[in-house]
């Protein structure tokens, strides 16, 4: 078989393949050069900054988890805190509601109080007012009813006033006499 | 590029002459264009366009064609540069690595892409060129990094008594600086010509023996056309391996001219 390739070959007027012509050689120096630039300022560099942007989205993601992580638990300690507050808050106000509470509740039994006091005093005064009302009275009228009856008793008219009160009056002092000396 | 049986009854097989035909265009000039190098135009147009439009509009999460063009890409990165360089100076030399491996790989495959059959590597410029390109950027990296050290790891291997370094450092000093460079161009050279000239054999049989032979040769027409398919899966695995082994051995020759001690 390779014999026959070599026949072949050495039939007819060969040229060397080993040795290069000068079109050859500029043809893949131009060529090379092409491609090399190619790669070198093109493709690669496209490439790196795929491989870049692929690393950067993985550590990307995890960083982005980390810090959705770090992010929920700030959260959730401020809410927490928030919650503590609150409750600090709601305690506090409790307090003072009961204060104002205990404030009021005493403001107003003072108050109730006074009132109390004050319409004993009233009634103490109007009583009294009412009793004197009632001696003055009461003493006019017993008069007049003793005089009255003195008078059915002796059959005389008593009717010399100025006499008769004098009576009356010396009656009603022995009468209180008598009564303070029985206490 | 398929010679065929001419209809005279004689069998013409193919000729080293295929990769020198007629010119196109600039005949004479250095700038001389005849159908291989308008084969490599065409490749190196697809790889530009491939890499462009798969790199134009590049999202963390790849479309189909964008994860397809980001496999060649990281293969180059990851299984060639990174892992014999590492990260630092895989990092460096990247778009070196890339370009001759996509350049080697787009050129290797037109040899076994039907109506274009003949690979862009398969003439010398290409291999030849790279190779000296090869060659030094290793020099580079090794006389940048640290002179002395460079040269003294690469003509007396630490290790080997005094003495033998009459012996050892011509030998160190015809594989490093002669040797490198002529290997990396006939590898890849040779497997593209031989490649070609394989398939062309084949299917000019094949031809042969269905339209021209007689009788009970034409049996052997099917026997050379299975071979030729079977040969084009095959120099499909050799485009890719050749591009990989070309790009490899240059991130090697560059890590060890970085090492600090072999």
């Amino acid at each position: 078989m390779f014999n026959a390739v070599i026949a072949a070959a050495a039939e007819t007027e060969t040229r060397n393949p080993l040795l290069p012509e000068l079109y050859d050689i500029i043809w893949s120096g131009l060529i090379f050069v092409v491609i090399l630039f190619f790669f070198w300022k093109l493709v690669l560099p496209r490439m790196q900054k795929l491989l870049d942007e692929r690393a950067e989205a993985i550590e990307g993601n995890i960083a982005k988890a980390d810090d959705a992580q770090r992010k929920a638990e700030a959260a959730l300690e401020q809410y927490t805190a928030q919650l503590a507050d609150a409750r600090a808050e709601a305690g506090k106000i409790r307090e003072v509601a009961r204060a104002d509470g205990q404030k009021i509740v005493a403001e107003h039994r003072e108050q109730a109080v006074a009132e109390a006091a004050r319409v004993t005093a009233s009634a103490k005064v109007q009583i009294e007012a009412e009793r004197q009302a009632a001696v003055v009275s009461l003493r006019s009228e017993v008069g007049t009813l003793a005089i009255d009856l003195a008078s059915g008793v002796i059959g005389e008219s008593l009717t010399d006033d100025a006499k008769a009160s004098a009576i009356v009056d010396r009656f009603l002092a022995d009468l209180e006499a008598s009564e303070k000396a029985a206490k | 590029m398929l010679p065929s049986a001419t209809g005279d009854g004689e069998f013409h097989g193919p000729s080293i002459n295929e990769f020198f035909p007629e010119a196109v265009l600039f005949a004479g000039s250095p700038f001389e264009i005849n159908r291989i190098m308008l084969i490599r135009f065409l490749a190196v147009a697809v790889l530009l366009l491939v890499f462009w439009l798969g790199t134009r509009r590049m999202t963390v999460i790849p479309t189909r064609f964008q994860s397809i063009v980001e496999l060649g890409l990281n293969f180059a990165r990851v299984n060639i540069a990174e892992d014999i360089l590492g990260k630092k100076d895989g990092k460096r030399f990247l778009p070196l690595i890339t370009t001759i491996f996509f350049m080697v790989l787009f050129m290797n495959i037109t040899g076994p892409l039907p109506f274009l059959n003949i690979a862009g590597t398969s003439v010398i410029g290409v291999p030849l060129v790279l190779a000296v390109i090869a060659y030094v950027a290793f020099i580079y990296a090794g006389v940048k990094k640290n002179p002395g050290n460079f040269f003294r790891n690469a003509l007396f291997p630490p290790g080997v008594p005094p003495f033998l370094y009459i012996i050892v450092t011509p030998i160190e000093f015809i594989s490093t600086f002669l040797v490198r460079p002529v290997t990396l161009t006939l590898r890849l050279l040779m497997n593209m010509i031989v490649g070609h000239l394989l398939l062309v054999l084949f299917f000019s049989a094949t031809q042969f023996f269905f339209f021209t032979a007689d009788g009970g040769f034409k049996l052997f027409g099917a026997g050379t056309l299975v071979f030729g398919f079977a040969f084009t899966l095959f120099e499909v695995l050799i485009a890719l391996l050749q591009a990989y082994i070309f790009a490899l051995l240059t991130a090697v020759y560059i890590q060890l001219a970085l090492a600090e001690e072999h």
